[in-house]
């Protein structure tokens, strides 16, 4: 019974993660119906911003609650601005073009962040640089060796993992005989919980979320009815990335090891949720998120964990099969 | 229908042709002396320099650039300088297949090096094989990478161990030396490395009467292992042996400690990198790990690349760094004796490395093109790997 | 005379390829060979994935997978039978017989897994039928890596070195010829009229369960082709050969070179192989450069380089183009 109720604890605990992202993921696809193969990027450069607001604050030695919300509000900053980015240069000029147009640029944008951030530091590549410069028999000046010297040394921060400092402290509770649970597992679900109950809100009771669902429906009308369409799509596109932001810091939190593919498995498991849940239905992408991590969880438990995700996907596309639209998802009907 | 007649006439025009590629494998090494050139030694490096794994290939690269200068300081092999051209693999055996050909064909490289990835390896062993240019991988430690089926693959060597030496090692020690008798295993299923230690580890330890109560994976990357880690628990082992590497050893460490459990882990050198105590923390220790050498080992030879490494690099160097390092540098002793620099020459060269005095131990090159050099079990204490035995091959 | 024209327009193609395949397979370094190979690879994988994602306009991610079972399923096939000597036969010519049974039944194998794979799209469509593909994909790594037989992550290692340019080549004109034909044939146009709008072609009575089914299985049967070619070439199949990433490398190739464009894929498999093995030369930039081209290249051609057109469609003087009415 304990290791059954353990189970569950560390299957909501991974479902919860994929539900943070999934719910990223499933408002942009919401609006746009893009799947936006660079949240898992943004993910990931947003734990890394954290990691570098961190360092620079001293979390590591000394955790404070202030430099816990400057990290978390510095990274979601980053987040933001690096999401709406991304939709003005690389998906807005393809709006009007088949979607399949910007699914490979959202590819193209989520392996520059990959392979950019496995670049060595700019100091490094200065230094190169620089001895490149030497072998063609050229002197270096003075000021270009300063200016190398002054450039970051650890950004990019290359393959190498890193550890991420905890922004809190963590605690381990042992309840009911005998099961583990973490402050940050209770702290993530009810974030993600209320993130869930706040988006619901955002989309059903406010103007906002009312022009969200008029674009969604067709951007061309809704244009034309006097809705911004380009500033509802950059806000909506801000908003996922803040959430990527905020999933990652509580990831990387408790599980201190950020490195630049770290996106690529957690973005797609959350693509995974979001379709089962019903894309573009908030609920469903949290539920789907839990479900998939439970269901990942009780096969490695209870049966051979080296078929996990194989038997995680097996299921999926069973409860497919069944419910074509996904848990949630509204039953579309095609009118010729 | 026209597909399958098409299909048919395809077969007939084809059958008249021999088939290429095996009749090139056979009767190519006789005419593998290609004229390197005169002035300089070129080597080539196949890694994986981005990708999922790059941290491992760049690592290798920086070793045996250290390398290369160290020898071009003293005046080059020969007085010839040595300079060296790396091609990515991606991770992709495929990848390394094609930069493997690139180098040894179009590059004329004297000598190849890499891959970590025994699949990658083993993807460029036939190029190296059937042009007759030698190669040392320095990491790949899947016995096939050297032996094809019962043939020992001409002008593929290796520094490193080989799966069923490593495994053995820490089976021996985990029930003789600690007389653990039951043990869980943790294995990284994608993963050759992993899968071969912990095949050859589990079959020594069943031997030695020991009982494996659990044997689970988890894949490469994973955020959270704690399904398997509960299930393991439950079970009850006195020890889990983890033959991953550091970038996913921490975190199970991690998550083993937060699960409650107390058991040390037990894991090979993939473990070598100051990152596992970084990220590991408090978690990691009182583990145990086979390694190479001991980075804390006084003797020179090892202090000295440490501190090269580091004066170059700015970090302290991790196992396949010194790998990369030990593999050039005993290709290059090797070109250094050749009687001259064709293939063939150096290819017997390496073959004939005995004793030579590398960071990862004193190497000498058996029969079989496989490193014969002593393991080492380290336990991490305070944040260090400590020396505490040496096992013999 | 009608049906004797046809034969000769499947058939013609080979005959003309054959020997200039035989030409140019003596005269490249065994390099450029290679890469050759790795083009004709990529170019059998595109033109396939192009049946289902560009011709019926489902979206398939899961292409690896397909690759996958044909590569192994050929490699057991070599193994098996590298022992097994034709009585009579010389041994070159007996090898060459069993690549070539590799390769059909590698085809064979493949196509079954199409049909799995098809099935479901009688009930799904767009992304969740995508998530399928995905998932099925994942499925197939799965069980290589628990197979002892298959080798588990090591795989299978000392395959015959069969795959040379003459085979890769003939791959090549086979899947290209195959397309070409279904493109114009009723078939094709049953297709496209799926891909256009599922609900109209079903009620002009085109069976688009079975012809969806039939798709994949037709693009899986290929996709298992380069799979077996690869493998040959390389001497080794690892399940990291197959994985996500894979796939998404050859949505990435049908998409640039225009959905349902034959010489499109063609061109977007060639340009992608070369320029990242060109781009060797930018060390760790490589992979940089590769991405923001990979974007420039479709901001400025959003629909792919030719649309859902042809090469000769694109560049009229190559040939006059056709009147309006007469386009595929």
């Amino acid at each position: 019974m304990t290791e059954f109720l353990q189970h569950v604890v560390n299957g909501v605990s991974l479902g919860t993660i994929y539900a943070l992202i999934a719910l990223g993921y499933t408002m942009v696809y919401g609006v746009l119906k893009l799947i936006n193969f660079a949240h898992g990027d943004v993910y990931m450069v947003a734990a890394f911003s954290g990691f570098y607001i961190a360092t620079g604050l001293g979390v590591r030695d000394d955790p404070t609650v202030g430099k816990a919300v400057a990290v978390f509000l510095g990274s979601m900053v980053v987040a933001g601005a690096l999401g709406w980015a991304i939709e003005r240069f690389a998906y807005r000029p393809l709006r009007n073009r088949p979607r399949l147009a910007t699914l490979i640029t959202a590819i193209g944008v989520s392996f520059l962040l990959e392979y950019g951030f496995q670049l060595p530091s700019l100091q490094a590549q200065g230094r190169s640089l620089e001895e490149v410069l030497r072998g063609w028999g050229w002197t270096v000046p003075g000021w270009f060796d300063a200016l190398v010297t002054a450039l970051p040394s650890t950004f990019p921060p290359g393959p190498t993992p890193r550890f991420f400092p905890e922004p809190f402290t963590r605690v381990d509770w042992t309840v009911l005989g005998g099961v583990h649970i973490s402050n940050y597992d209770v702290v993530s679900f009810l974030v993600a919980f209320a993130f869930m109950l706040g988006l619901q809100w955002i989309v059903y009771r406010t103007r906002f979320g009312m022009a969200m669902r008029a674009v969604s429906f067709d951007p061309r009308v809704a244009g034309l009815m006097g809705i911004p369409v380009n500033r509802v799509i950059s806000t909506t596109f801000v908003l996922g990335s803040v959430l990527a932001a905020v999933a990652a810091l509580l990831v990387a939190g408790s599980r201190p090891r950020i490195d630049p593919i770290m996106g690529l498995m957690p973005g797609l498991k959350a693509f995974v949720a979001a379709v089962f849940g019903g894309i573009g239905n908030v609920p469903g992408a949290m539920l789907g998120g839990l479900v998939l991590g439970l269901a990942e969880e009780m096969v490695a438990g209870y049966t051979v964990s080296s078929f996990r995700d194989g038997i995680a996907f097996a299921i999926l596309i069973l409860v497919l099969l069944v419910r074509p639209e996904g848990l949630l998802g509204r039953v579309t009907v095609e009118k010729v | 229908m026209r597909a399958v007649r098409a299909m048919a006439l395809l077969a007939a025009s084809l059958a008249l042709a021999a088939c290429q590629g095996k009749k090139a494998e056979g009767d190519a090494p006789a005419k593998s002396a290609a004229a390197p050139a005169a002035d300089k030694i070129l080597v080539g490096h196949v890694g994986s320099m981005t990708g999922s794994e790059a941290t491992f290939g760049q690592s290798t690269d920086q070793g045996i650039k250290l390398a290369i200068e160290q020898w071009n300081a003293k005046g080059g092999v020969k007085g010839k300088p040595i300079t060296l051209r790396t091609y990515d693999s991606q991770g992709k055996p495929e990848e390394a297949a094609v930069a493997a050909t690139r180098l040894v064909v179009n590059d004329k490289v004297n000598l190849l090096l890499g891959e970590v990835a025994s699949s990658r390896s083993l993807a460029m062993a036939p190029v190296a094989d059937g042009n007759g240019t030698p190669m040392i991988t320095p990491s790949s430690t899947n016995p096939r990478v050297t032996k094809d089926k019962d043939k020992v693959r001409p002008f593929v060597f290796r520094v490193c161990f080989i799966d069923p030496f490593q495994g053995t090692v820490m089976a021996k020690f985990a029930r003789n030396d600690r007389k653990i008798e039951k043990v869980a295993i943790l294995r990284d299923v994608g993963n050759d490395y992993s899968m071969g230690l912990a095949d050859y580890f589990l079959a020594k330890f069943k031997e030695l009467g020991g009982t494996v109560v659990d044997d689970q994976s988890y894949k490469a990357g994973d955020q959270d292992f704690k399904a398997q880690l509960t299930a393991i628990k439950n079970k009850n082992p006195q020890a889990v042996y983890v033959p991953g590497y550091y970038t996913d050893v921490a975190l199970i460490a991690r998550q083993a400690r937060e699960l409650g459990m107390k058991q040390p882990l037990l894991g090979g050198d993939g473990w070598d990198s100051a990152k596992l105590f970084e990220i590991g923390g408090k978690a990691i220790e009182g583990s145990f790990y086979s390694n190479h050498y001991s980075p804390d080992d006084p003797s020179p030879r090892i202090q000295e690349f440490v501190k090269a490494y580091k004066a170059r690099f700015g970090v302290v160097p991790d196992g396949l760094a010194a790998q990369g390092y030990d593999a050039a540098m005993v290709g290059f002793d090797a070109m250094n004796r050749a009687a001259d620099g064709s293939g063939a020459a150096i290819r017997d060269a390496i073959g004939a490395t005995k004793d030579y005095p590398g960071v990862t131990g004193i190497i000498t090159i058996d029969a079989n093109h496989d490193a014969v050099k002593p393991a080492v079990v380290l336990e991490v204490k305070d944040g260090k790997s400590v020396f505490i035995t040496t096992v013999a091959p | 005379m009608e049906r004797a024209r046809l034969v000769l327009r499947s058939v013609a193609p080979f005959l003309v390829a054959l020997p200039v395949l035989w030409f140019v397979q003596g005269s490249l370094a065994s390099y450029t060979s290679f890469v050759a190979i790795n083009i004709a690879v990529n170019v059998i994988l595109a033109v396939s994935l192009n049946v289902v994602n560009g011709f019926t306009g489902q979206f398939s991610i899961g292409h690896a997978a397909f690759m996958a079972v044909g590569a192994y399923t050929a490699a057991l096939v070599t193994t098996g039978l590298e022992s097994l000597a034709i009585p009579g036969v010389p041994a070159a010519v007996s090898g060459q017989a069993v690549f070539l049974v590799a390769l059909a039944v590698g085809m064979l194998a493949a196509s079954v897994a199409g049909l799995v794979v098809g099935i479901p799209t009688l009930r799904l469509r767009g992304d969740y039928l995508a998530i399928v593909t995905l998932g099925f994909g994942e499925i197939i790594r799965v069980i290589i890596e628990n197979t002892r037989v298959l080798g588990q992550a090591t795989g299978i290692s000392g395959l015959p070195a069969c795959t040379n340019v003459v085979w890769a080549g003939m791959g090549v004109v086979l899947t290209v010829v195959m397309a070409r034909r279904l493109l114009q044939s009723t078939q094709g146009r049953a297709l496209l009229a799926i891909r256009e709008d599922e609900v109209a072609a079903e009620a002009m009575g085109v069976d688009t369960v079975g012809w969806k089914v039939r798709a994949f299985v037709i693009s899986a049967a290929f996709a298992g082709l380069a799979g077996a070619l690869l493998v040959h070439k390389i001497q080794l199949v690892t399940p990291r050969m197959f994985t996500f990433v894979k796939s998404m490398e050859v949505v990435v190739m049908v998409v640039l070179g225009g959905m349902g464009s034959i010489t499109g894929s063609i061109v977007a498999a060639a340009v992608l192989t070369i320029a990242l093995e060109t781009l060797q030369a930018a060390d760790q930039y490589r992979m940089v450069i590769f991405s923001m081209l990979l974007i420039v290249l479709m901001l400025t051609r959003p629909s792919g380089l030719f649309g859902t057109r042809e090469i000769w469609d694109v560049l009229p003087r190559w040939r006059r183009r056709r009147a309006p009415g007469e386009a595929p």
